[in-house]
């Protein structure tokens, strides 16, 4: 090649490889931010959207089923975890639409990172998650939610909802790259529902049948919801049993068994595209 | 010059079909090598497998010198592919995405901004740089495309059916580009359905039928390896084509009923254009047109593989291929 052409740089030590793996993640996640500059009004309704159903469950439906206290401070903190484990659907359907497209292909014909793509997919969805978890608390103080405990107790409830969050993106990654098609994108947004409401995000385990009250307090969304409840001081409706009182515990242990299950598959499943 | 492209004994299946089946294949440095198959002939499936996308299950690939399994790495700094669907991202503006990609080849943001305005100029794309990618037409997006497969300048650029789909002006914008290319020193591998793709951009060719090279030369020599000219008869009228197919009789006819074409060997020439004109004038079916004339790649094709390239293309594909027949 002649002194005028274009090389790409040959490959540098582990020091180097580590920082291309930084400089690489970051301009994925600056493609995730500049989709949101072309689109705004989309990222905008991604926002509105659980703000919405935020306000049709506090006056419209009317949860909050058997607690002993105000409905919406048991409810705000219930849809703030709803909205972190429904994130799995906007990444799901995020990485289902990329593999369709040639443009991934172009990014493992190129010499980055590999990890690169999904790094900048889950930066930039934990981003946009942070902004929605803004929104929706904003929202909820409004609304007349408050938290009781404090602001650091406060914090440690964003920041376990965060983690749920965050298991939930690789779950979602995994899922579009065994099932990556927009018709299986649409059968997961169907069965998140049911799952949804299979916790105590709306109503209380007590006020249901004690098979069915059991199997929610297990639910990784309810202890996730529970442990936010009592963080910022809200009406949990207590139940007593083994998983209520060990919300915070299980708040961070699921999420954790979840991120070590499904990363290593997510990984190993984007590097295997090329079997 | 040693070969740029070297497959040796490449298999690769997918559960029971087996998508190559032992391919060889060798492409001399600064050519331009035409993969010409039908669907399902495997041609994409090297292409992924050349350019590290996918991994062969056995046989030997090195690209630029390199094995493609052990050093894909470095295999990935030396080339450019243009795969069949647009590998663009198309949210954002075609600046946008050549700058991503420059920065992803690590050229370091400000020459991958220079770089990125360099290609929109030589692609015709500097006015349209900040427009989504959405609302290009096919052969801008193509172009762009094209551009951000050449970001560092490749030793080796695989072109997949680069004109699969784009419209009779698209196809000769990208066809301008790649001929721009050559004499640059890139070595080119263009697969492609398209005869006359093949005919008019590549130096050597390889016929790829069921996962393995059934043929390979110059076009010339492959044309020479049907032998003998051709007679060519348009009928005016298209339903009577297989009726006049049978009354020309012998092997190797090629029916066209897209444009009520019949090709006959003619190894006598003039006598048997002479019969051409007497048994279909007697069967009282007429001619538009009828000439004597070299083999086609069609005809190449079809001796090599037992069928028409056309078989298997797509209605929509075949109307295209007529519309751009009748543009040319």
């Amino acid at each position: 090649m002649s002194a005028t052409t274009t090389a790409a740089p040959g490959p540098g030590g582990a020091s180097s490889r580590f920082g291309w793996a930084l400089a690489d993640s970051w301009t994925m996640t600056r493609r995730e931010l500049a989709h949101w500059a072309r689109q705004p009004v989309e990222a905008l309704v991604g926002l509105v959207f659980p703000v919405m159903l935020l306000l049709m469950f506090t006056y419209l439906v009317g949860g909050g089923r058997g607690v002993d206290g105000d409905p919406t401070e048991f409810l705000v903190p219930g849809m703030l975890a709803l909205t972190m484990a429904f994130g799995l659907e906007s990444t799901m359907l995020a990485v289902t639409q990329d593999l369709g497209k040639g443009v991934i292909d172009r990014f493992r014909s190129m010499p980055m990172v590999p990890g690169a793509v999904l790094v900048g997919r889950s930066a930039a969805d934990m981003l946009q998650s942070t902004a929605g978890l803004a929104v929706m608390t904003g929202v909820g103080l409004a609304v007349g939610w408050r938290w009781h405990h404090g602001a650091a107790a406060a914090l440690a409830a964003f920041g376990l909802l965060l983690l749920l969050r965050f298991a939930m993106l690789w779950v979602g990654i995994l899922l579009a790259m065994v099932a990556g098609r927009p018709e299986m994108v649409a059968a997961v947004q169907i069965l998140v529902w049911p799952v949804g409401f299979l916790s105590n995000v709306f109503a209380t385990p007590a006020s249901m049948p004690g098979w069915l009250g059991a199997v929610v307090e297990w639910n990784p969304m309810s202890a996730t919801a529970t442990a936010v409840r009592e963080l910022f001081g809200n009406p949990g409706g207590a139940t007593g049993s083994w998983a209520a009182e060990h919300a915070e515990l299980l708040a961070v242990l699921w999420p954790v068994a979840i991120i070590a299950v499904f990363f290593p598959l997510a990984v190993g499943r984007f590097a295997r595209l090329s079997r | 010059m040693t070969d740029a492209i070297v497959m040796d004994g490449v298999h690769k299946r997918y559960g029971e079909k087996r998508a190559l089946d032992g391919l060889d294949l060798a492409v001399g440095g600064g050519t331009v090598h035409g993969v010409l198959g039908p669907n399902g002939a495997g041609k994409t499936t090297a292409v992924r497998i050349m350019s590290t996308l996918l991994r062969q299950d056995a046989g030997r690939v090195t690209v630029a010198g390199l094995d493609v399994r052990e050093r894909a790495g470095e295999v990935r700094r030396r080339i450019g592919l243009l795969g069949q669907h647009a590998a663009v991202d198309e949210q954002l503006g075609g600046r946008q995405n050549l700058e991503m990609f420059g920065r992803l080849y690590h050229l370091g943001a400000r020459r991958a901004g220079s770089r990125a305005d360099e290609l929109l100029e030589r692609f015709g794309l500097a006015d349209t740089g900040r427009k989504a990618v959405k609302r290009y037409s096919g052969g801008m997006r193509r172009r762009l495309d094209l551009a951000a497969s050449l970001i560092t300048d490749p030793d080796v650029l695989f072109l997949d059916e680069p004109t699969t789909g784009l419209d009779p002006r698209g196809r000769t914008e990208v066809w301008d580009a790649v001929r721009s290319l050559v004499g640059g020193g890139t070595t080119v591998l263009l697969t492609t359905q398209y005869l006359e793709e093949a005919d008019r951009l590549a130096d050597r060719i390889s016929v790829i039928d069921g996962g393995r090279t059934v043929a390979e030369g110059a076009p010339d020599e492959l044309k020479a390896l049907v032998g003998g000219d051709r007679v060519d008869i348009v009928l005016r009228d298209a339903s009577r084509l297989a009726e006049a197919g049978a009354l020309l009789g012998g092997t190797d006819l090629v029916l066209d009923a897209d444009r009520r074409r019949i090709g006959a060997p003619a190894p006598d020439r003039m006598a048997a254009l002479t019969r051409a004109v007497r048994v279909l004038a007697e069967a009282g079916i007429e001619a538009e047109d009828i000439a004597v004339r070299r083999p086609t790649l069609d005809e190449v094709f079809l001796s090599l593989t037992g069928r028409p390239a056309a078989e298997r293309r797509t209605a929509e594909q075949a109307t295209r291929a007529t519309k751009t027949e009748a543009a040319a």
